[in-house]
């Protein structure tokens, strides 16, 4: 893994630099634990008004916003400003990236690589290990396993779907916002139960833009809950093969997309 | 892999068309093919100087792309370093250097030094090795005082020298210069020309530059291309071309008081405003200027270069038959 | 007064350009509106006449908190102001005949006209497609409302230039419009209705200058506010946009001294 490894080297190098400046540093790490703790205070609160949202108690939706957090934050951290493509194509930048040797994507996700980024991390494991003890469930071995198997995977799952709709902006520049509603929106809708947002949302988060993958299957299986959409046994654990098909099509949009770049220039 | 007598560029009947789509009626489109560049053929061997002129739109960033892998050809058959840039643009990134005049490659908000880190690393340039030749490259450019400081806030001369080092620090065998000295003064433009020259000459660097500057050409490229409409219009030296599309220089007087137009041998007047004459120059200037200093009164004397532009335009007016064959050996067609 | 109507004319229509970006942002704004409207809804269908609304209102109020977004800009953009102040531009602005917090002003008035009408109206319009909402009760309710809307954009526009500002006085102040755009949308009830926040903290939020942007002005639109308690809320906003405005120019008026003082 070539890239991996360039990956890295540049990440500790930009680490370098972001560490030269460590007030701002604080500050900006500061801001994204604040948003984090922000989405975990309004679930708080709204917990402090109904005890039992359709069947989940705050336990049961810390640990959904948990499991939620930790796939988008880790994606973000990695792979997060794969959503400024545009304006490395508008400003030029994509092409002093592409007399480099070291891959474009690699080169755009490590780009401005800072510790800030793992502000959204953070908060979301430890309200990981303030759910955990407080779910109501039967700890089988099967289960404990699903636990990291599941960020894993939702981690694979919001990369692929951040640079699908990164790839976007190959053909519209402008993309990036509307990409955002489904990578931002996406995270907002997997902090709730799937099941407030009814069957038809829950059809199209499983079957189109397959978020339900991300936290609320497996955790179907973790909490031991009935499917509201009666959907089989075996799609609880289906996440892997989900992350493995989507990251494989994100490559081919991408390629596909660097390709076009390659043949008009814009 | 490549034999030292191998040329580093190697073009032969590269083209590259764009398609334009365009919404017609509805959700209809219509494609129309626009070429940019059009059966370009030369070769570039190791040590030369080349200038890639011609007009804003004839094509020539549209080849130093192709050349460093950014666009793909859509006709005929590219090397450089041996490589075929667009396919094995990552072999090649380690082997060509890139300055892009008009943008720079360096990372903005980042000091001179954590750019040229970054950068290490993305070469993979072993740290003593990337150490030596850092020193050897900020002394030639001066760049010690301004290694920690932001990009952003660099002169356009300072970011130059900047990019210059970012673009040798990997030591590659062809460099390619975009604009390398657009909107640079007088004492930066000299100090890059100065170190392209010597680069050059010590290391043997491999130097590609588009240019709208004479200055440039006539300092550095022992060799000059001129590209328009797509093809390339000539290949030479300097001297060859000048000789082919003659641009006289003009004397421009300043005059004690104003005087009815100068009137010595070699020159002719083409414009007067007051005490100003401007003296269009057929033979050796120093023959003109001795007379017209011993005639009138004079103020001040300029010498005026023809740029560039002039060269080429008075090229195209030399053959206006776009169909005639090009001095290059090459045959000319209309592409629009 | 000439000059401003058409600084505020420019502000509109350079906004009226980014139509992608317009676009884009009203299905933003909508999928953020849905998905905080089932969360409600849930809320409310647990907590029957929760805060004195019932669910449509609880709904209405999302999607207005979502449709002001574009009129009151909690996320941003920051106003060009900073930016002027640390390259030194504003010696620019200084020469002109005009009062600068005015002219911006009217330049981000123009952006928030625009985003009133080509963001805000189409991203209720979806919301109101979708769900069942309450909607005002007449036209005088409408006006209140828009009134409530003007005085939430000066409250905006009030902070925004306080924190643009502070490029004046912070070095580095990226961190400062990161905890602003965090801090805002959190505070002014557009996150999440004030209502729901547990006492004393609702109750110290509604003082606070962010209320007047989102959860004032959805009140007004909910009809909460009659008569006397009307005219509180909105004097309760006008009271904070004079207070930032004029806090605003005190600071203006600081800054441009040092820059003059230090040329630039």
């Amino acid at each position: 893994m070539a890239e991996a490894g360039a990956y890295l080297r540049l990440a500790a190098a930009w680490f370098r630099s972001a560490a030269q400046y460590p007030l701002s540093l604080a500050l900006l790490t500061l801001s994204q634990v604040g948003a984090a703790m922000s989405s975990v205070l309004a679930i708080v609160f709204v917990f402090g008004h109904a005890r039992v949202l359709s069947g989940f108690d705050l336990g049961d939706v810390l640990f959904l916003y948990a499991l939620s957090g930790l796939a988008f934050g880790l994606a973000d951290f990695a792979f997060g400003s794969v959503e400024q493509l545009g304006t490395h194509i508008r400003t030029g930048t994509l092409d002093t990236m592409l007399v480099r040797p070291v891959s474009v994507l690699v080169q755009i996700a490590v780009d401005r690589f800072s510790p800030r980024r793992l502000g959204k991390v953070v908060p979301a494991a430890i309200t990981l290990c303030y759910a955990l003890p407080r779910l109501d469930t039967d700890w089988t071995p099967a289960r404990i396993a699903m636990v990291p198997a599941t960020v894993l995977c939702g981690a694979a799952i919001c990369t692929a779907i951040w640079i699908l709709g990164a790839s976007l902006q190959f053909y519209v520049t402008e993309a990036r916002e509307a990409a955002n509603s489904v990578t931002y929106g996406g995270s907002a809708l997997t902090e709730y139960p799937l099941s407030i947002y009814g069957q038809d949302v829950m059809r199209v988060v499983t079957f189109v833009v397959p978020l339900a993958f991300v936290n609320w299957q497996p955790a179907l299986f973790i909490l031991d809950r009935p499917d509201p959409l009666g959907l089989p046994e075996w799609v609880r654990f289906a996440a892997p093969a989900v992350a493995v098909a989507l990251l494989a099509c994100a490559a081919l949009v991408w390629r596909t997309g660097m390709r076009r770049y390659a043949s008009t220039g814009s | 892999m490549t034999a030292p007598s191998a040329p580093v560029i190697d073009a032969e009947g590269v083209g590259k068309e764009f398609v334009l789509r365009r919404r017609t009626r509805g959700l209809r489109r219509a494609a129309t093919r626009v070429p940019a560049v059009s059966e370009v053929s030369f070769t570039v061997r190791p040590g030369e100087t080349v200038g890639y002129l011609g007009p804003n739109g004839a094509g020539k960033s549209t080849t130093l792309k192709m050349l460093v892998g950014i666009l793909t050809p859509t006709a005929g058959r590219l090397r450089v370093a041996g490589l075929e840039p667009a396919r094995q643009r990552t072999e090649l990134a380690y082997r060509i250097g890139v300055v892009f005049g008009q943008r720079t490659t360096l990372w903005w908000d980042l000091p001179l030094r954590d750019s040229f880190a970054l950068l290490r690393r993305m070469y993979r340039v072993p740290a003593a090795e990337h150490r030596a030749r850092l020193e050897e490259l900020v002394e030639l450019l001066e760049l010690a005082p301004f290694l920690a400081t932001p990009v952003r806030q660099l002169s356009l001369g300072q970011r130059m020298r900047g990019d210059l080092t970012a673009a040798l620090l990997h030591d590659p065998s062809l460099l390619v210069l975009d604009e390398p000295t657009i909107g640079l003064d007088v004492v930066s433009k000299a100090a890059v020309r100065d170190f392209l020259r010597r680069m050059n000459a010590e290391r043997g660097t491999t130097i590609l530059l588009t240019t709208h500057d004479l200055g440039d050409v006539e300092r550095l490229c022992r060799r000059v291309m001129v590209i328009d409409h797509g093809r390339v219009a000539f290949d030479g030296d300097l001297a060859g071309l000048r000789a082919l599309a003659p641009v006289p220089r003009t004397l421009v007087v300043d005059l004690a008081a104003p005087a009815p137009p100068i009137d010595v041998p070699g020159a002719r007047v083409i414009r007067t405003d007051g005490p100003r004459q401007w003296l269009e120059l057929a033979g050796n200037p120093a023959a003109v200027i001795a007379r017209v200093s011993h005639d009138h009164e004079i103020a001040d004397l300029t010498l005026r270069e023809p740029d560039i532009e002039d060269v080429v335009t008075r090229l195209y007016r030399e053959r206006p038959d776009p169909s005639a064959p090009a001095i290059a050996g090459d045959v000319r067609h209309n592409v629009e | 007064m000439g000059v401003y109507t058409s600084v505020f004319w420019h502000g509109l229509r350079r906004y009226a350009t980014y139509r992608a970006a317009t676009a884009a942002g009203i299905l933003t704004n909508s999928v953020f509106g849905c998905v905080s409207a089932f969360v409600l809804i849930a809320v409310w269908e647990a907590r029957p006449g929760l805060a004195g609304w019932d669910a449509a209102d609880a709904v209405a109020f999302v999607f207005v908190a979502q449709a002001l977004i574009g009129v009151v800009a909690p996320f941003g953009p920051s106003l060009e102001i900073g930016e002027r102040i640390r390259t030194g531009d504003v010696a620019i602005d200084l020469i002109r005949p005009v009062a600068l917090p005015a002219w911006w002003l009217a330049q981000d008035l123009g952006r928030a006209a625009f985003g009133a009408v080509f963001r805000g109206v189409p991203t209720f319009a979806v919301g109101a497609l979708l769900f069942t909402l309450t909607l005002p009760d007449g036209p005088a309710q409408w006006l209140a409302f828009a009134a409530a809307t003007l005085l939430a954009a000066l409250v905006g526009f009030g902070l925004r230039y306080l924190y643009a500002l502070s490029a004046f006085w912070v070095v580095d102040d990226r961190g400062v419009q990161a905890v602003a755009w965090l801090v805002g949308p959190f505070f002014s009830g557009m996150f999440l209705p004030l209502a729901l926040f547990p006492e004393p903290l609702g109750a110290v939020l509604r003082a606070l200058p962010w209320s007047a942007m989102v959860q004032v002005p959805a009140e007004v639109f909910l009809g909460d506010h009659t008569g006397a308690g009307l005219a509180a809320a909105l004097g309760f906003q006008a009271a904070w946009a004079a207070a930032l405005l004029l806090a605003g120019r005190a600071l203006t008026a600081t800054a441009v001294r040092r820059v003059v003082v230090q040329g630039g």
